[in-house]
């Protein structure tokens, strides 16, 4: 039979693919969501897009806590006796055919009256009638169709969530304010002494002057109040001489028309805001879908299910979660608080913490660490501590959470403006004493012109828009980056380190390395046959790596769980698994994961598993190696070592067994020593090393889930093209300083007008927007030109 | 040559409506999702064509 995919989901269906009106299943679960579609007239979906399906997971029970009056009360926007309103995060939305069935949720469930999609925040707003049906019934339904949403303690904040639209408002407000003041203001430069012009001009001023107002005292009030917080934290940053040149622009121009002296400047001061608010604008770019500010609490459950003294099941809060308490961790459920394992079999995943995705097996009486996942039915265990104290969360306790890193850096075009406005200010003093001394009646018309023509438009447009398009060619090469900031900061590394487990090593395959008595043909054949049968993380991997082998049916084969496998076939027995349950006398001194084999008890050897390291990871630390000092922390043993020291140039530090305050004290300690460091993780082990360093990067091989709070997101297929970002960072650096220039030339020139003394407002309205406008042309073709050099 | 009153008042009027346009179309949250729309606007027919397509597919089953 042909490999077929999934009319659902895409996967490769196996050998024996489900088949439903001439149609491929890989599982059940698939096919269950198709027929519920095809029920309801929906099979649309599947036209939008090919296999646009998600395979539904196993929920049942899960959430069991959503029909708990105050978790609803925390979850939904809006709720009255017959409506509710929820927004629930869906992180599998992806295409056309996801917003085609989202919207279309009230033809599968009829008391949901309306459901809106916003794609790029990857949410749906679900509007449902609660008395017939509750948010549990939607969640429950949304994860029958493979829609299931992520509620994490994140969500368990009561208040609407609030949206910033000032920015926009401002922009419409200075937008508005530009256009009809520059109607008005043409007349005056292209008609002089024109008989109705001279009966109508006052009428236009005033009418300009009430159109300046809301820009000057609206719009622009933020370069005011961070002039303002600047001058009192005695620091000239940019936004001081754009006030002063602001506030200049706007009286002059008052008083001119009220003293009927010229036509004053408003249509120059509107544009100059407009395009300042432009470059704000355009800076601004996000990624609605990344979050760059998560903690453990977008990762952990709202509610878990604790039993209680009499045996019975109730859903309680995490943060209620006291020492002593019994709780039920389902399949798939995350582990809220470290406890000790009491019942069931643990198998927990912990690639949210490390990024390493191997489970691991825990028995009764073990110890559990909060934030595993476990992935094998069901396990009971008693809580150790409460939520905030668990061995992971206390992580968040460190100050460097709380601190901005923006604070204390200062960028590049605060640098020069302290230059730039002391060298304006010293300017317009020298020509208005020059004046006093020739011609008093001019004095203050240059000193205002220079504070006019100086104020320096370009010089604070040229950094937002290269590092905005920037931002954007980066997003497109996938590479999300917080803000413009995280640029400038990436330009001034010196250190690089990396995480090793997740960020270094791929995350699904690991290599696997024979040693001892090699197997024969039936031997090797049996050995796959075995692996075949078992479920076992480390089974799996060996039978992929294994070469394909004939199907033979065994004669026996029996799992014993937490020691091997044992298999029988034409009189060869095989014994695979732990040393001590194959039999092997050689006691492992080894730090890596093995497995032993034995045939008819007969020792034959053992495989030993190492991290599969990404492609082009050597390549990249050659490239980096002669720029950057480089370190490999990781919070494993030292197991990897020798693989690594072959694989990484010789002057990379790697240093092993950190826990994730060690890896945050590392850092701070090399920035102590005026180490400037950038931080590749991505577990939540790294999440304080990725807070502490000046850049730090999330490695995530689907941007779609979580990743720890950092100041970029880069998806792991383009690791190796790290080198290649950062210096695209230097050349953004590069660039600004030659819009600088032009800015000056600019400068120089209106400046030559203002100090003569003849600066007319038409020359002010063609020289200022002229100037912007080029800085603008400039940054975005030499950055389009630096992004076509990534590709 | 009143006029000109007359034709200043109609501008700013149709400016400052423009601007009321804008201000409202802010505050209903159309700028805060800019992709979503562009592609539901086309979705309407389909529901439509694919019932029909399904009455057949039914029949021929």
């Amino acid at each position: 039979m042909e490999e077929s995919t999934c009319y659902h989901c895409g996967d490769h269906c196996g050998e024996k693919p489900l088949r439903f009106q001439n149609k491929s299943f890989c599982c059940n679960g698939c096919k269950t969501v198709f027929e519920i579609f095809n029920e309801n007239d929906l099979t649309c979906y599947y036209d939008l897009q090919d296999s646009p399906g998600a395979v539904p997971k196993e929920i049942e029970g899960k959430y069991d806590f959503l029909s708990q009056d105050k978790i609803i009360d925390k979850l939904t926007e809006f709720r009255s006796d017959s409506i509710e309103i929820a927004t629930l995060y869906i992180p599998h939305i992806h295409c056309s055919s996801c917003i085609w069935i989202l919207e279309n949720l009230n033809k599968l469930n009829h008391n949901i009256s309306d459901s809106v999609v916003n794609f790029g925040k990857k949410t749906v707003r679900v509007t449902y009638n609660n008395e017939n049906s509750s948010l549990k019934e939607v969640v429950l339904l949304l994860s029958a169709i493979g829609y299931e949403p992520y509620i994490s303690l994140d969500d368990f904040k009561s208040g609407e969530k609030h949206i910033n639209r000032s920015l926009i408002y401002k922009l419409g407000v200075a937008g508005f304010g530009f256009g009809n003041i520059m109607f008005l203001s043409f007349p005056e430069y292209f008609e002089v002494n024109e008989f109705w012009l001279e009966q109508y001009k006052h009428m236009f001023r005033w009418i300009m002057f009430v159109l300046s107002i809301p820009v000057v005292f609206y719009s622009a009030q933020d370069y005011f109040s961070s002039a303002f917080k600047g001058l009192k934290a005695r620091i000239l940053n940019i936004d001081v001489p754009i006030a002063l040149g602001i506030s200049v622009l706007f009286l002059r121009s008052s008083i001119e028309i009220a003293f009927d002296i010229g036509s004053g400047f408003f249509d120059s001061l509107a544009g100059l805001v407009f395009f300042l608010l432009l470059g704000k604008f355009f800076q601004q770019k996000t990624y609605d879908f990344l979050s760059f500010e998560r903690d453990y609490k977008s990762y952990f459950p709202i509610a878990i299910t604790k039993v209680n003294k009499k045996g019975k099941e109730v859903s309680i809060q995490v943060y209620d979660i006291k020492k002593g308490d019994r709780l039920l961790i389902r399949n798939e459920e995350l582990i809220p608080v470290d406890g000790i394992l009491i019942s069931g079999r643990g198998k927990i995943d912990y690639s949210f913490v490390t990024g390493e995705s191997q489970t691991v097996t825990k028995s009764s009486g073990d110890k559990l660490f909060a934030g595993g996942k476990q992935t094998n039915g069901i396990i009971e265990l008693e809580a150790l501590k409460s939520v905030e104290q668990s061995y992971l969360t206390q992580l968040w306790s460190n100050d460097v959470f709380n601190k901005e890193k923006e604070d204390g850096f200062t960028s590049i075009t605060d640098t020069i403006s302290k230059h730039f406005t002391l060298t304006i200010l010293s300017i317009a003093f020298i020509a208005t004493t020059y004046w006093l001394l020739t011609d008093v009646s001019k004095a203050m018309n240059v000193f205002t012109a220079v504070l006019i023509i100086a104020c320096p438009c370009a010089i604070a447009l040229s950094a937002p828009f290269t590092f905005g398009n920037l931002l954007r060619i980066f997003g497109k090469l996938k590479f999300y980056v917080k803000n413009a900031s995280v640029i400038e900061r990436l330009a001034q590394i010196n250190t690089i380190v990396f995480d090793k487990t997740g960020t270094l090593t791929a995350n699904k395959a690991s290599q696997a390395i024979y040693e001892g008595e090699a197997l024969n043909a039936r031997e090797a054949l049996i050995l796959k046959n075995t692996l075949r049968g078992s479920n076992h993380p480390l089974s799996r991997t060996l039978y992929d790596i294994l070469e394909a082998n004939d199907i033979v049916t065994l004669d026996t084969f029996t799992e014993h769980v937490g020691k091997g496998i044992e298999a029988k076939h034409d009189n060869i027995a095989l014994k695979i698994g732990s040393a001590s349950f194959v039999g092997s006398e050689t006691t492992p001194n080894n730090l890596n994961t093995t497995v032993h084999i034995s045939s008819n008890d007969l020792y034959k050897g053992k495989y030993t598993f190492y991290n599969r390291y990404r492609k082009g990871v050597a390549k990249l630390f050659n490239q980096l190696k002669a720029h950057f000092d480089l370190v490999v922390l990781s919070g494993d043993n030292e197991g990897e070592r020798d693989n690594l020291k072959k694989l990484l140039p010789g002057k990379t530090k790697l240093i092993f067994n950190q826990k994730p305050e060690d890896k945050l004290d590392y850092i701070k300690y090399h920035q102590s020593e005026g180490a400037n460091v950038m931080m590749v993780g991505d577990g939540l082990n790294d999440a304080g090393a990725l807070a502490q360093s000046e850049v730090g990067i999330a490695i995530s091989d689907d941007i779609n889930v979580f990743s720890p709070a950092c100041d970029a997101i880069l998806d792991a297929s383009k690791l190796k093209f790290l080198y290649q970002y950062l210096r695209a960072s230097k050349g953004a650096i590069k660039i600004i300083k030659w819009s600088f220039a032009l800015s000056f030339i600019y400068n120089i020139v209106g400046l030559y007008f203002a100090v003569t003394g003849q600066l007319a407002p038409v020359v002010a309205a063609i020289l200022m927007p002229l100037s912007s406008i080029s800085i603008v042309v400039f940054t975005t073709v030499c950055t389009n030109i630096l992004g076509r050099r990534l590709k | 040559m009143s006029v000109i009153y007359i034709v200043l008042t109609v501008s700013v009027i149709v400016g400052v409506g423009f601007f009321i346009v804008f201000l409202m179309a802010v505050k209903s949250g159309q700028y805060d999702d800019s992709y979503t729309p562009s592609v539901r606007i086309l979705f309407e027919d389909e529901l439509v064509k694919e019932k029909s397509k399904q009455s057949i597919k039914s029949k021929t089953d």
